[in-house]
């Protein structure tokens, strides 16, 4: 029971990392340029498809992550110069109508070309292994490397953010662009910059999260939803919050589908805990969301 | 005061590290015209949302009639007969001038849960509207979409919307703002018109207007009110002086 | 003039749907009616968004639960030996407009962006406990026991089905005349205009935006029941968010706030898929960037692009 529970945390903190690189993508482009961009779990997606597509050309898994993730910073930007760029101005309304517009595009393409089967991307034979991260207690080399990853990269975040004069640039743009840009620095480039940040996290959580999951069309609006709530939980624009908000998503998601039914079978008889537990359990992040809407309407840490 | 129609009780407004409103007491008489005057930055528009609702003070009271308001939203404020015109120009610009002033009429009168009869065809509504267009002078422009109207034109229909209500209390905030000198002269002389009936808080720039119509004057210098009294006792006081009216503005005065 | 162009345009528009039937009989092709038959279903789903998004301003990405909720009432009232429409149709709409209280409180506490999203939460959550519904095929969903029953007429009949279906759309588009003209939809316009100015007015607008939403609700839960009429089929596939996305689209598509912009929106849209799809299988990377330029370059929708549109409201007719 407690192997149980130590793994299952151990995989709600990974998922919730996970979620966080590419909620932090989200509420950066958020927060900075006022964008909502749906299709930003379509550069997810497109990391996944990419790795598969790299791993299998250069028989390197590593390398074929790295290129994927470079490839996808790449289109990423393309797509800010040629789409996005025109949507900063607009309303929400219509930034989120042209990148709906944008997902079903990416949805259907990734079809054309890698077919409309589900792909599986296998991991080599060093990463398979299980080592005891607490006694008595296996878990897999890769979600501990992932987790490793995703720790580093949101440090990095951290301190790009809070320690650079990119970052501060980034936090005055948040604050006031056109103040910013009237100081004469290049707004246009700090957005592709910012843009570009998000694109990349976005890329590497597919990446990453691809091999011990199936890579479908379609993949990326389920974690996309997960990674607003988020944000909007952690209050948009705030890193930290989005942080905060990501494990404890990533946690009550994961530790809520293995446990809660058990714990609805203490107070009701087990059938109907069986029925409403799992359908519970999908709704746990909905339902807090909401909840902290009502408590704080723009979020836990949220400004305004 | 007795028989204040609008008071304020230390009045604190933050944001951040700034403090907006500083322990503001206020006393406004009824069927005055009080006017609010000070440098920008001094508060005023901030004094005007938390007075009408817009903004909730941090701490303090306000008393509407004797009546506490503090708690209150805006628009309960203005059922009780407290309304408000906007600094930044907030006419619905796709609407026509009637319709914006029927609106008005339409929110004073209640009944607006109905879902089947036409309201531009109500002579309930409409009839009211063109009265309060008359007022201001804009009669003839009542079909033109807000949107299209000029400035002065716009301001106007600005207190044509609160007046609508038939509010015991105006709180008109730069009625005068982006006029021209002839323009604000017609306001000028319309405020005058409506003194008498109503209560009036004014906050303008405008210090020919100002001391044309105010009874009283408030100056507000970074949230706190420095001065408060009749328009000479404002004009003779040393620190107004210094801190906003400056010799110019003297001199004006006391040329009217 | 422009006028008069644009009435005739909406005028002939009515009537053609009104006659396809007699075109289907007597050119044998059914199929136009069939697929003109879904075109009227969302043509009623988007005169209900068309109030709350184009009228009111309100962006609910979670209209689809209300879809869902009136064909799972059909549904589940068949499968449980209830084919009377007049007792289906009304408890669709009324369990419609139940969840719209519920939902409509809580979203409508929060604006813009956190509307959108509460709304898509919401509208998650509702197909969820959809795709829970063993008993009624979860997510697989399960075809219609019977077909619904007024009195003599059926909806297994294909013209009857037609009519009333045109019949319905057509009602709520001179309902939703009658309401954004009356003083709730002055009051709801303004709001969509200005709601800080409204509620300095005296406005306590939150009320009748949830009045609104209600409204709304009601009729998209009818389109829903109509639609598992139609299709002779539930599944929760009817409230997914994507479906949410295609309603937001009708309306902008049609034109935002115009009252014949869902007609021209549904049928546009559907055309448009129906076409592209004959064309390739992969019609979505043609209409998804096609999407992009109209948000781009033809935001008012057709509404605007027709002779006479993009009016301001200041005209007062629909």
């Amino acid at each position: 029971m407690t192997t149980l529970l130590i793994e299952n945390t151990l995989h709600g903190i990974q998922l919730g990392l996970l979620i966080f690189l590419l909620a932090a993508g989200l509420t950066l482009v958020f927060g900075i340029m006022d964008m909502v961009n749906l299709a930003h779990g379509s550069l997810y997606m497109l990391g996944a498809y990419l790795a598969f597509t790299f791993i299998e050309l250069t028989g390197s898994f590593l390398l074929g992550g790295v290129l994927a993730l470079v490839a996808t910073l790449l289109i990423g930007m393309v797509l800010e110069f040629v789409v996005l760029r025109s949507l900063y101005a607009r309303d929400h309304l219509d930034q989120v109508l042209a990148t709906f517009g944008l997902i079903l595009f990416f949805n259907r393409a990734v079809q054309a070309i890698w077919g409309a089967g589900g792909l599986s991307i296998s991991l080599p034979s060093w990463l398979q292994a299980r080592f005891e991260i607490l006694p008595g207690v296996p878990y897999p080399v890769y979600r501990f490397g992932i987790t490793v990853v995703a720790l580093i990269v949101a440090a990095a975040l951290w301190y790009l953010i809070a320690r650079t004069r990119t970052g501060m640039l980034i936090r005055a743009g948040a604050s006031n662009p056109r103040m910013v840009s009237a100081l004469g620095v290049n707004i246009r480039l700090l957005f592709t910059t910012v843009f570009g940040i998000g694109a990349a996290l976005a890329g590497l959580a597919g990446l990453m999260n691809a091999p011990i999951s199936t890579v479908y069309s379609g993949m990326g609006e389920e974690v996309l939803i997960q990674a607003f709530v988020v944000i909007v939980i952690g209050g948009i624009g705030s890193i930290r919050g989005t942080f905060v908000a990501a494990l404890g998503v990533g946690l009550i998601d994961t530790l809520g589908r293995v446990f809660l039914t058990d714990l609805l079978k203490l107070a009701m008889p087990a059938t109907s805990a069986s029925t409403i537990g799992p359908a519970i359990a999908s709704m746990l992040i909905y339902l807090i969301m909401i909840v902290v809407l009502i408590w704080r309407p723009t979020g836990l840490f949220g400004r305004n | 005061m007795a028989d204040a129609i609008l008071r304020t009780e230390s009045l604190r407004k933050a944001f951040g590290g700034l403090v907006a409103t500083d322990a503001l007491s206020l006393d406004i008489a009824r069927n005055e015209i009080h006017a609010v005057i000070g440098p920008n930055g001094a508060g005023k528009t901030t004094l005007v949302a938390q007075l009408s609702g817009a903004l909730k003070p941090d701490s303090g009271r306000i008393l509407f009639d004797g009546a506490e308001i503090t708690a209150l939203p805006a628009h309960a404020r203005t059922r009780l007969g407290l309304a408000r015109s906007f600094q930044i120009t907030s006419v619905l610009a796709s609407f026509s001038a009637l319709d914006n002033v029927a609106l008005s009429v339409q929110a004073h009168q209640g009944h607006s849960f109905r879902f089947w009869a036409p309201a531009r065809a109500q002579a309930a509504l409409r009839d009211p509207a063109m009265a309060v267009l008359e007022q201001v002078g804009l009669a003839d422009r009542a079909t033109i979409p807000a949107g299209a109207l000029s400035h002065g034109e716009q301001r106007q229909l600005e207190i044509a919307m609160a007046l609508a209500g038939d509010p015991s209390l105006l709180l008109l905030d730069e009625p005068m703002a982006g006029m021209g000198a002839e323009e604000s002269a017609r306001m000028t002389e319309f405020l005058r018109g409506v003194r008498g009936q109503r209560t009036i808080l004014l906050v303008e720039h405008d210090m020919n207007a100002v001391f044309a119509l105010a009874d009283r004057i408030t100056v507000l210098v970074y949230g706190r009110a420095i001065a408060s009294g009749s328009p000479d006792e404002i004009r003779a006081n040393e620190e107004v002086r210094q801190a906003y009216l400056g010799d110019e503005a003297a001199g004006a005065a006391g040329g009217l | 003039m422009q006028d008069r162009l644009r009435l005739a345009i909406n005028v002939a528009l009515i009537a053609a749907l009104a006659l396809l039937p007699v075109y289907s009989a007597l050119f044998d092709d059914v199929f136009a009616m069939t697929v003109m038959t879904r075109v009227l279903v969302h043509v009623l789903a988007a005169i209900s968004l068309n109030l709350i998004l184009g009228y009111g301003g309100m962006v609910s990405f979670g209209h689809a639960m209300f879809f869902g909720v009136g064909g799972y009432a059909v549904g589940i009232m068949a499968y449980h030996g209830v084919t009377s429409g007049f007792l289906q149709y009304p408890v669709a709409m009324l369990g419609s407009a139940l969840l719209a209280v519920a939902v409509g409180a809580l979203s409508l506490r929060t604006r813009a962006v956190y509307f959108i999203m509460i709304t898509l939460a919401f509208g998650q959550m509702v197909y969820f406990v959809g795709v829970g519904l063993e008993e009624y095929g979860a997510d697989d969903g399960m075809v219609l026991s019977a077909a619904t029953k007024f009195g003599p007429l059926s909806t297994g009949n294909r013209v009857q089905l037609y009519y009333l279906t045109f019949a319905l759309a057509m009602a709520a588009l001179y309902l939703t005349w009658r309401i954004v003209n009356s003083r709730f939809g002055m009051v709801l316009q303004g709001a969509k205009a200005n709601e800080p100015r409204m509620q300095a007015l005296g406005f306590p607008t939150y009320r009748y935006k949830l009045a609104a939403f209600v409204i709304a609700g009601a009729l998209c839960g009818l389109a829903g029941a109509l639609e598992v009429d139609r299709a002779e089929f539930v599944s929760p596939a009817m409230m997914h968010w994507t479906r949410s996305g295609d309603f937001i689209i009708m309306v902008v598509l049609g034109g935002m706030g115009s009252l014949f912009g869902p007609l021209y929106g549904a049928v546009a849209f559907l055309v448009i898929e129906e076409v592209l799809s004959g064309f390739t299988d992969y019609w979505q990377m043609i209409f998804g960037p096609l999407l992009v330029l109209v948000v781009l370059y033809a935001r008012g929708g057709i509404d605007s692009l027709l002779p006479g549109g993009a009016r301001t409201h200041g005209g007062g007719h629909g």
